[in-house]
């Protein structure tokens, strides 16, 4: 066997086995990563396999974050010239044991896919008939990459098919849910219905005489009834009586949040950036003023939070559908007081990620609970559970002024964002200090403006809040795009052209504004009851812009009928996966344009299931169309950076076509409803 | 004791007939392709077909299968070849896959009423059917890609 790194192994038979430490959430990871692999390895794609990796930070942190937890896009983008560089170095080794099997020198030697030949002899070795003279070569520290023009796959119009859609659209695909452990129960977990309360007291009585149900447990969040099935324990469930300590979030309502940001926005926040002085340009004038408001919102993957868990007394076997292999390795060595390296952790096939995953909440109920009832325990949430208990991309309030110039341009750009900082809620950020994550497509505005103001006022109230598809941007482009085309309105500037023109300095928003207006006919007539909405972002390393085409029936249910979208990412790797994701991120964005709202009574969340908090359906579903920009600049992100300009780019068009400005997501259609 | 067959095999469940179909499938019969995401028939994940018509495994109870012939996305083609199955793989629809065995569900029963159907009957037949990766786009066109390979006799 030829091991030359952690990545990638080599067996007699040729069989190339790569270790994929990003998990799959649907992003194509257990594809993508194994492409890169074999590219700059030559190797047969059909010799490849596939493993995910344990967690295992020593061997497979990510090499920029240090950590084993994958959120941010991070998938391609931190890992690319790792990965690149650790296949160009096995691949120079196998050349290396030809040339000396063949007494030549390695100058000669080349590959075709899975074999090494020496042209002037016409003589070849199979990458599995090398694997043991490779082995004993040392491995070369500055491998010589590929250039782009050898690549087989990278960045090609066809990449391989996704090696794990066999399974997946015939039902043997393993999620956390499908885990099935030797003597496993099944676990369910009764939860304060109020956010962050406790259990007071319960009876068991009741629950234990569900058949099936073996025992009830206390656990960090509430109350564990463990079962031989899924049904057995939500019927057992069901009969549980507990009292609850409600906690300090007993009496919170929405209405309250909204009433105590729109106070806070009343104070000075944080400098997150400052050029000029804003306030003194608009202190001078009559500013242009806006409001706009956001919702908490929840991830709803589609595969309820669960993990299943197996404490012994020297060691803990966690199988969990994770983000973050390396903190379920820590929570549950934590909680077990045992080394870390007694902890395994499987990671499964992800029902979706978002963000959601990267949290540890649904690892500790398993370990808890199997590590009180002593067996292999599945904790599976409701969808109930999954909505009512989650970490919400945080709602804020956002004041923003500016002036125009006598030509049109700003003048000043005041904007001062109200809201929680996940962040520094998380621990991750100093309190006091600015949020990245909660000024993020604010504070780094592309446009030329002359005076440049943003603020962030910390205002937690509680609710935890967690990172959801796009995080701050998902929010703030959402913000500075509406606003940027009200600053094109009153200038009375085609949106489109006012952007461009303000994009001097951002000649990367620039390209991809261009692409996607000149893609989607920017300009051109459109059928009476339609019109055309644009937006611009950076988010996660890569540009992307977005326009939409929308029209309103008379009951003001807006319609998006096209969305055209432009993305840079720098490097593409896997096109025909880029383009997933913008049509995935298109689904995730306008999901949220047109339903997404969490709202909280009494401190409780006052949604449950899916016909309380929709999701777009195929119905609804525009044409999307992608176009991507190969820039040849450093790999940037592609989960995420679908997202942000999307709403904006469809409210900009409700705006062009009715002349009503939505500033509060979800879109109202009460505003756009005509008489 | 509940007497049912699925895909193809005799079973006979000792359960409480209340149990809906779903668990039953995936926790006694262990076939875990079927799915739950929302336990109110709102999301489509867990559906199957009871004798040929589809059907949210979550709202059915087992008791409501007796008798009767269940199919799941593990007994729709033996190879992995159904034109639906095909289609799938060759326009590389699934993200993360969770929706996928319902969503595959819902389209066969709508390709075996309608073996050539429009966008319209396909918005019909899949409404009941979320996708949280946001895969609708290529699920319309690996719908009608899958009437055309059918239609072609590939099989």
């Amino acid at each position: 066997m030829f091991e030359p790194n952690q990545w990638l192994r080599i067996d007699r038979d040729g069989v190339v086995t790569i270790t994929s430490s990003v998990p799959e959430m649907g992003q194509g990871s257990m594809t993508t990563m194994p492409m890169i692999i074999a590219d700059e390895l030559d190797a047969d794609w059909s010799k490849i396999r596939v493993e995910q990796a344990p967690a295992d930070p020593a061997r497979y942190a990510n090499p920029v974050t240090g950590s084993q937890s994958y959120g941010g896009s991070r998938g391609v983008r931190d890992h690319l010239a790792t990965w690149r560089k650790a296949a160009a170095a096995a691949r120079q080794m196998l050349r290396e044991a030809a040339a000396r099997e063949w007494n030549v020198p390695a100058s000669e030697v080349e590959t075709e896919p899975g074999v090494v030949v020496h042209r002037p002899s016409g003589r070849r070795l199979l990458y599995g008939q090398l694997v043991d003279r490779a082995a004993g070569l040392t491995v070369p520290q500055n491998p010589t990459l590929k250039t782009k023009d050898q690549f087989r796959f990278i960045g090609r119009e066809t990449p391989p098919p996704r090696l794990d859609l066999p399974m997946k659209v015939n039902g043997t695909a393993v999620f956390g849910l499908d885990v099935t452990v030797p003597g496993m129960l099944v676990a369910s977990i009764e939860r304060c219905p109020v956010l962050g309360g406790t259990v007071q007291a319960f009876d068991a009585t009741a629950a234990q005489a569900v058949p099936g149900v073996r025992h009830v447990v206390q656990v960090s969040s509430g109350v564990a009834v463990v079962a031989d099935g899924t049904w057995a324990a939500l019927s057992g469930r069901r009969a549980l009586q507990v009292t609850w300590d409600e906690g300090p979030l007993a009496r919170l309502t929405s209405e309250q949040i909204s009433r105590e940001y729109a106070k806070a926005a009343r104070q000075p926040g944080l400098a997150a950036k400052t050029v000029g002085d804003a306030a003194g340009v608009l202190a001078a004038g009559t500013p242009l003023e806006a409001v706009y408001e956001v919702p908490f919102l929840e991830h709803a993957c589609m595969e309820p939070m669960n993990a299943t868990a197996h404490v012994t007394a020297d060691a803990c076997h966690v199988w969990a559908p994770t983000q973050n292999p390396g903190g379920t390795r820590a929570v549950a060595a934590r909680l077990t007081g045992l080394p870390p390296e007694r902890v395994t952790v499987t990671t499964t096939l992800l029902g979706g990620g978002f963000g959601r995953r990267g949290e540890v909440d649904f690892v500790r109920d398993a370990v808890e609970t199997s590590r009180a009832v002593r067996v292999p325990v599945k904790v599976v949430w409701t969808r109930e559970d999954d909505i009512r208990h989650g970490f919400y991309r945080p709602a804020t309030y956002n004041v923003l002024r500016a002036a125009l110039r006598p030509d049109g341009r700003p003048a000043a750009w005041w904007h001062r964002v109200v809201g929680p900082g996940i962040l520094v809620q998380k621990g991750y950020a100093r309190k006091g200090g600015v949020d990245r994550a909660a000024v993020a497509g604010a504070a780094d505005l592309p446009y030329d403006v002359d005076a440049l103001q943003v603020e962030w006022v910390d205002k937690d109230l509680g609710v935890p809040v967690g990172f959801w598809r796009s995080v701050g941007s998902s929010q703030n482009t959402f913000v500075t795009e509406s606003f940027v085309d009200e600053l094109a309105h009153a200038a009375r500037k085609d949106p489109y052209a006012y952007r461009r023109a303000l994009l001097g300095k951002a000649p990367r928003h620039r390209a991809v504004l261009e692409l996607a207006a000149t893609r989607a006919g920017w300009g051109s007539p459109l059928r009476s009851g339609l019109a055309r909405g644009i937006a611009v972002a950076f988010s996660y390393g890569s540009y992307a812009a977005h326009v939409a085409e929308v029209s309103v029936a008379p009951d003001g249910t807006p319609r998006v009928h096209r969305i055209v979208c432009a993305i840079d990412c720098g490097f593409p790797v896997n096109l025909d996966q880029i383009r997933a994701q913008m049509e995935g991120g298109a689904v995730y964005a306008l999901t949220a344009a047109l339903y997404g709202r969490i709202t909280l009574d009494r401190g409780r969340v006052q949604q449950s299931n899916f016909h309380d908090y929709p999701m777009l359906r195929m119905a609804e579903m525009p044409k999307v169309e992608t176009h991507i920009v190969d820039s040849g600049e450093a790999p940037g992100g592609l989960g995420e950076p679908g997202v942000p300009s999307v709403a904006p780019a469809v409210t900009n068009a409700i705006f062009a076509l009715t002349g009503t400005r939505i500033r509060r997501l979800p879109i109202d259609r009460e505003l756009l409803r005509r008489a | 004791m509940i007497a049912l067959t699925v895909n193809g095999t005799a079973y006979r469940l000792e359960t409480a007939p209340d149990m809906p179909l779903l668990w039953a499938i995936r926790e006694l019969v262990g076939l875990t392709g079927t799915k739950y995401a929302c336990g109110v028939a709102q999301c489509g994940a867990c559906t199957v077909h009871l004798d040929g018509a589809p059907v949210r495994a979550c709202v059915t109870p087992v008791a409501a299968a007796a008798g009767r012939t269940v199919t799941t996305i593990e007994g729709l083609a033996p190879k992995t070849d159904h034109p639906l199955q095909r289609a799938w793989i060759e326009l590389q629809v699934p993200q993360c896959g969770y929706c996928q065995s319902g969503q595959i569900m819902a389209a066969a029963a709508l390709l075996a009423q309608k073996p050539t159907p429009t966008d319209a009957d396909i918005d019909a037949a899949m409404a009941g059917n979320i996708c949280r990766c946001g895969t609708y786009q290529r699920i319309r066109a690996a719908i009608h890609r899958a009437a055309a390979l059918a239609a072609g006799g590939a099989r």
